[in-house]
């Protein structure tokens, strides 16, 4: 078997209850700590890389340049023995390199042809992301068990599949590969590309200069190549009597999962988790207990990371933590919020506000934008999110700090606002000065 | 009440493989088809059951796989009776603690009965292990010397002694150093004998009005303040350092200097031995009476031992348990005709106290 990466969970609640209580918040932290790659063997790893080569590139023509120079570099970036291939899309989905399935391994010769095929690339016809990610699906058939990654870039709506058409594509490929999506200028739409980038467990972000495409694609390909297990699952066991009420990612970003879970074993459910290297991310996990006595402890959820099994692989469980509740009449025990839960709720909240605010703000409802847009730069300085904050201030002016009265800018840059929007969900692990 | 305690729960056998219950002859688990070999790792395994939902499925880490509920660890709730009721002792986790610190040791000697009862002090480390060790080494040190003749106030000091001794090797460094109180009783006819270092206590309660009392005098804060008279009893108990101790068994401790005592007791009556996890709640003798007799209808020396524990034990959980909690109870019945075990310190003067 190869090293694997080691993997901790801890907990961090206040297990406390009120009489009557019934909900109980857990932050769990998971970390890897890398090492899969110090000696032994590299993962297997299949990376597809899929540029967009709509019409619209060549508006201004640097568009697909940059994205050519983008890819060039990210097939650069692969290490020897990945396999690979380059999809060119626009009403369907052309193998730029290899010629066709399946795919090839990198190595000096492969990476060489795959940067002249890229450069002879013409823009030309329309956008239908839903056929460009069924082409990877094929392509990443004969490596399911290794690392899948995609990286997804576009510059326009799905404008020609319907939504229906998409959403198919999504249910069948969730699970199968991992994409991270970039939008390129500012005729893409943010909840489009947030929606394949959720459902595929990748990130979703702007690169608003074409110029910015290089830096950003050779950084998502060595994340990629930092992989070291795929397929992670997090298991949450739960008492007979119990309810799962939510399971989010909170950092780096927020991500509701609890519409993915999986039945896994009687009283537990999997939470598709991803791709691991050596890195850590956080998630907040809601249980609802029905009350019990006063000193009653219970385990409320027994979190469990677990690798599922494969033809010659059992089943690994790689660390566990435990969720607990205690019932108690003690009131300076159970009213103490833990901060970790309380600062990621703000987190979650403070997403949920600018999305709704920027919503508001683009259906002409300025005042529900106005208070939204308020609560969301409150809730940034509260949580110390710094980012968040500087983008805030370029769509809002902040009238008065101390009673969080905003007012929207007039002749905001649309970059800015799509900027906004896309970060929306990502969150800061700590408060200004602390830890 | 009697003595054949841990015997009447009957022993389930299960499954070593799935947990399922077993009988004894069968060959073979009739879930899951392990086959079950007394001789071999395959031995069917006891079956501990949830005490919430009965379920037999409990991990290692002692929780129920099936309703979550954290199963009493061994030392959460403890029942202690001696044969023929002789003495019984119950200590609790209460409400508020997620461990028991108080420890409990109750043995029988050869004119009588010893017990002790010990409680963690909450801000030193492993305080749970300094009170287990003095217990178990000062009930161990009094039997010996009293079951050699010893007089019961030279053994309560050498016990007391040891007990400290214990506690103090528990020590990492005097900055890491486990610690705890402790009351020692040494029940014998005629008499009554205490020791104690702390603030966890000993009483005699009277079946005759007014011949109850507390046989203890804490080594607390609020003791001494009102010893000095510079503070009423009402107003040293209100103040937040009340229950600060001012003794303590432990290698931080300064020179342990246990107050022994020996009362005479005109029986009947019972003697009640326990930590401040009670006492907080029934400070007064006569209070520790009523609740005995409100629950039972029969005066302290007629309530089975383990009974009486059990119900003072309950009444401080009730009050909202917000400490460990632990009761020993020994009746002392109507003064016996004819004893035929002499007792070796059956002509101790009445009342002495000798610090060190
Ligand atoms: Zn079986
Ligand atoms: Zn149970």
């Amino acid at each position: 078997m190869s090293d694997q990466p080691q993997f901790t969970v801890k907990v961090d609640q206040n297990k406390y209850l009120p009489v009557g209580g019934r909900e109980v918040h857990a932050i769990v932290s998971v970390e890897s700590s890398g090492g899969a790659r110090a000696g032994g063997a590299a993962a297997e790893a299949a990376e597809v890389i899929i540029i967009d080569t709509s019409g619209s590139m060549s508006y201004p023509d640097s568009k697909l340049q940059a994205a050519i120079e983008a890819a060039q570099v990210a097939v650069d970036t692969l290490r020897d023995g990945v396999h690979f291939a380059v999809i060119a899309g626009s009403n369907d989905a052309k193998l730029v390199y290899p010629g066709g399935p399946p795919l090839v391994r990198a190595d000096a010769a492969t990476r060489r042809k795959a940067r002249v095929a890229l450069a002879r690339l013409q823009a030309g016809g329309g956008t239908a992301i839903g056929s460009w990610l069924r082409l990877a699906d094929e392509l990443f058939d004969a490596h399911q068990d290794g690392i899948r990654h995609a990286i997804l870039l576009t510059d326009g709506m799905n404008q020609h599949e319907t939504p229906d058409q998409l959403d198919a594509v999504l249910q069948r490929c969730s699970g199968r590969f991992v994409c991270d999506c970039r939008g390129v200028g500012t005729n893409w739409e943010v909840a489009e590309l947030r929606k394949i980038a959720s459902a595929l467990l990748g990130s979703v972000d702007i690169v608003a200069d074409p110029a910015d495409l290089v830096a950003d694609f050779q950084a998502m390909t060595e994340a990629a190549m930092g992989k070291a297990v795929a397929d992670v699952m997090l298991r949450v066991w739960t008492p007979k009597t119990a309810a799962v009420k939510f399971v989010k990612q909170v950092m780096p970003s927020v991500e509701d999962l609890t519409g993915r879970r999986v039945e896994a074993a009687p009283q537990a459910g999997d939470y598709p988790i991803g791709a691991w290297g050596a890195e850590s991310r956080d998630y907040h996990v809601c249980v609802e207990v029905p009350p019990a006595a006063v000193g009653t402890e219970l385990r409320a959820a027994w979190i469990k990371l677990v690798l599922p099994g494969t033809a010659d692989r059992a089943e690994q469980v790689l660390a566990t933590g435990n969720v607990l509740a205690q019932w108690t009449d003690d009131e300076a025990q159970s009213t103490k919020i833990n901060p970790r839960v309380a600062h990621y709720t703000g987190q979650a909240e403070l997403a949920q506000a600018i999305q709704e605010g920027l919503a508001a703000r683009e259906a002409g409802d300025l005042d529900t934008a106005t208070a939204r847009l308020a609560r969301a730069v409150r809730l940034a300085d509260e949580a110390g999110n710094d980012a968040i904050t500087s983008m805030l201030r370029k769509v809002v002016d902040v009238v008065d700090p101390a009673t969080g009265t905003v007012r929207l800018r007039k002749n905001v840059d649309k970059a800015d606002v799509m900027s906004l929007d896309t970060r929306s969900t990502k969150t800061v692990r700590t408060r200004r000065g602390e830890g | 009440m009697t003595g054949d305690r841990g015997t009447a729960e009957a022993v389930e056998l299960g499954c070593p493989a799935c947990r399922e219950v077993v009988y004894p002859g069968e060959e073979f688990c009739e879930a899951c088809g392990q086959r079950l070999d007394p001789h071999s790792g395959s031995a069917p395994v006891r079956l501990r059951r949830c005490t919430g939902c009965a379920a037999t499925t409990i991990d290692a880490d002692g929780y129920c796989e099936h309703c979550g509920l954290r199963q009493p660890a061994d030392r959460d709730h403890v029942e202690v009776e001696l044969p023929d009721g002789a003495a019984a002792g119950v200590s609790d986790r209460g409400l508020r603690y997620s461990r028991n610190e108080d420890a409990l040791a109750i043995a029988p000697w050869r004119g009588g009965v010893a017990v002790v009862v010990c409680d963690g002090v909450g801000s030193s480390p492993r305080p749970e292990d300094a009170s287990e060790a003095a217990a178990e080494t000062a009930v161990a040190s009094l039997v010996a010397a009293l079951d050699d003749g010893t007089d019961a106030e030279s053994a309560m000091r050498t016990a007391i002694a040891r007990a400290g001794d214990a506690v103090a090797a528990l020590a990492g460094s005097p900055n890491e150093a486990p610690s705890c109180t402790l009351v020692a009783t040494v029940v014998a006819p005629g008499a009554v004998t205490v020791g104690w270092v702390g603030d966890s206590r000993a009483y005699w309660l009277a079946a005759s009005a007014g011949g109850s009392r507390r046989l203890t005098d804490d080594d607390s804060w609020a003791a001494a303040m009102v010893a000095e008279g510079a503070l009423t009893e009402a107003e040293a108990e209100a103040h937040p350092n009340a229950h600060v101790i001012t003794a303590w068994l432990g290698a931080d401790a300064e020179d342990i200097a246990p107050h022994v005592r020996t009362h005479p007791v005109e029986g009947p009556g019972a003697v009640v031995v326990c930590s401040d996890g009670l006492w907080n709640y029934l400070p007064e003798p006569e209070q520790l009476t009523d609740v005995l007799t409100a629950a039972s209808g029969a005066p302290p020396q007629a309530v089975p031992p383990l009974e009486a524990a059990g119900l003072l034990v309950r009444h401080a959980l009730d009050a909202g348990g917000r400490d460990n909690v632990t009761v020993a109870v020994v009746p002392v019945p109507q003064a016996p005709a004819a004893q035929d075990a002499p007792c070796a310190n059956s002509s101790v003067p009445p009342t002495t106290e000798q610090p060190r």
